[in-house]
């Protein structure tokens, strides 16, 4: 029995003579909330329509519970519900109607169409035309039609889009509820990182097709090596001292110098040592990359 | 056979608010008010004729309207309308990423269309007879109640129905193949016109023009001259309609098989 919701071995697409996905072992465990980042164009859409079915994998690359996708595409598919790039919708029908189709379509009862618009906080526009809804409420309905089927994955494509800080900040309420009291494992798309990272327990970076990094957020976190910022009065003269003491300079601006951390006391004798040769120390502190530039580190690696 | 219904209850609920529906509905209602209309105020011309005649000229005159032009029409507007509302909504990735075979949701559509065009040549039926007793209410003179047409214009009907099978087929393929109104609505109405001509002008290939089945079929009614018992449904291009209909059907399901959602 695997322990992945998702899993990918080695799994490569192309369209045309263009490489879309290359080499991708996505593992997804179950329970988690996974988030899938990367920047625009990077492969994630392509992946997550792979996931589906939508885009045809070769056998035995894409597993869903353990299964082969292929082999296995309606029972996989039953145990999955998807937002995939903007909202499917009809723009015809009114919200509360496109959620009765799905209804009618997977053989739910239609009372959980209330429940569901309630979720996303449509109740109040369930009667509104899809097609007049604003970027916001088409999202939040295409939210609804991937949960109401009640699915144990949730394959999410950038839901976010298109929200207010409200709207993101229920979305991602919503993710955590669903992942800790309903034991639902989501696989959630972004380009923005701050995003994920307050939501995500494990992360898979990619970029041209390729993932560069996949792990959990600490691991991710455990990536990014913390420096020592000095501000001083002679940052040549200081610079001059750190390299002598064997310190490796990380960067170098106008009024600050950084320094590889390497524990505190050696940045106590750091200290010391500057004030001993007659620099002036306006400030020492230790830092960390935030995961912001971590991401954009790992991304122009390849 | 469960995803097949319900992916089939599923293209009613969807397309019950749109046009296409409703035009399979209100367009027979129409045309037979017109004709009724048309029949009143010509009803002294046309008192001499026996009840036999009066309905073949009531219902040649609407057969006539609806077999050369309308119906291809109709069939090429309802398949683009029906299949457009997955393009238009961007529908199609959640429809193939639901726990569903491709085949119900291609057969669904299918033969939703199929059912469509149906009913539109049911309600024909129904209206032609309606509306030929009603003209009677109003123009007693006009004696149509003296002869029980029902029969045959339901056979009349049957035959235009069958005749429309090989344009769903190639239509809905067309629409399958292009997200675009004006590729198969286009190519539709060219091959419509081509199909008028040609059994126009008797074309020794004419039956394998699918296009030309209704007017052919047009013609076939028209040749009975009120003798009824004239008519064959199952003639060469209702055939050849099915056939065609079959052939292309299975072609699309390879089609709909393999199609990726980019």
């Amino acid at each position: 029995m695997s322990n992945f919701a998702i899993e990918t071995v080695g799994l490569t697409y192309n369209f045309g003579s263009q490489t879309v996905v290359k080499d991708l072992s996505l593992q997804v465990p179950k329970g988690s909330i996974y988030g899938f980042l990367g920047p625009n164009g990077a492969g994630k859409t392509t992946t997550i329509k792979i996931l589906l079915n939508l885009l045809k994998s070769p056998a035995d690359q894409v597993f869903i519970f353990g299964k082969d996708i292929n082999s296995n595409r309606i029972a996989s598919l039953k145990r999955m519900g998807a937002l995939v790039e903007q909202p499917a919708i009809y723009g015809h029908l009114t919200g509360k109607e496109n959620l009765v189709n799905r209804c009618i379509l997977l053989g739910i009862r239609k009372s959980k169409c209330a429940e569901m618009l309630s979720l996303v906080g449509l109740t109040d526009a369930a009667d509104k035309k899809a097609g007049k809804y604003s970027l916001g409420m088409k999202q939040r309905l295409g939210i609804a039609l991937a949960l109401v089927s009640d699915p144990e994955l949730l394959l999410l494509d950038e839901p976010t889009n298109g929200l207010d800080p409200n709207g993101i900040i229920e979305i991602r309420n919503l993710m955590i509820e669903l992942a800790t009291k309903h034991q639902k494992t989501i696989l959630v798309s972004s380009h923005l990182l701050a995003e994920i990272e307050r939501t995500a327990t494990h992360v898979g970076i990619i970029n041209k097709g390729e993932l560069l990094f996949q792990g959990t957020i600490n691991d991710l976190h455990s990536l990014s090596k913390p420096t020592i910022k000095i501000e001083t009065n002679d940052l040549e003269k200081t610079s001059a001292i750190l390299i002598n003491a064997g310190a490796e300079i990380v960067q170098k601006e106008e009024h600050t110098i950084s320094i590889t951390f390497k524990n505190k006391e050696d940045m106590g004798y750091l200290n010391t040592l500057l004030v001993q040769n007659g620099i002036t120390v306006y400030a020492i502190s230790k830092e960390r990359k935030d995961l912001e530039n971590l991401f954009l580190d790992i991304t122009s690696k390849n | 056979m469960r995803s097949f219904f319900v992916s089939l209850t599923s293209e009613f609920y969807k397309s019950r608010k749109t046009l296409a529906f409703w035009s399979a509905i209100l367009l027979p209602l129409v045309i037979c008010i017109l004709m009724s209309w048309g029949f009143i105020s010509q009803a002294t011309k046309l008192a001499h004729n026996p009840a036999p005649m009066l309905w073949f000229r009531y219902i040649s005159a609407i057969v006539g309207v609806m077999g050369v032009l309308l119906l291809p029409v109709l069939v090429i507007y309802n398949t683009y309308a029906i299949t457009n509302m997955e393009y238009k909504g961007d529908t199609w990735k959640s429809l193939f990423s639901l726990p569903l075979p491709k085949l119900s949701i291609y057969a669904s559509k299918y033969v939703y269309i199929v059912f469509l065009t149906f009913i539109t040549m049911l309600l024909f039926g129904v209206f032609i007879i309606l509306t030929g007793h009603g003209i009677q209410l109003i123009k007693p003179e006009l004696k149509f109640g003296d002869y029980n047409a029902n029969n045959i214009i339901f056979r009349f009907f049957s035959k235009l129905f069958l005749s429309a099978i090989g344009i769903i087929s190639i239509q809905f393929l067309m629409n399958l193949m292009w997200n675009d109104f004006l590729k198969p609505f286009g190519i539709g109405f060219l091959l419509t016109i081509m199909g008028i001509i040609t059994a126009n002008v008797n074309w020794k290939y004419v039956d394998y023009l699918p296009y030309a089945y209704p007017n052919l079929t047009v013609t076939n009614i028209m040749h009975t001259k009120g003798d009824f018992n004239k008519m064959i449904i199952f003639d060469q291009a209702i055939y050849n309609s099915l056939i065609c209909g079959v052939v292309v059907f299975i072609i699309g399901y390879f089609l709909v098989a393999k199609k990726t959602i980019k």
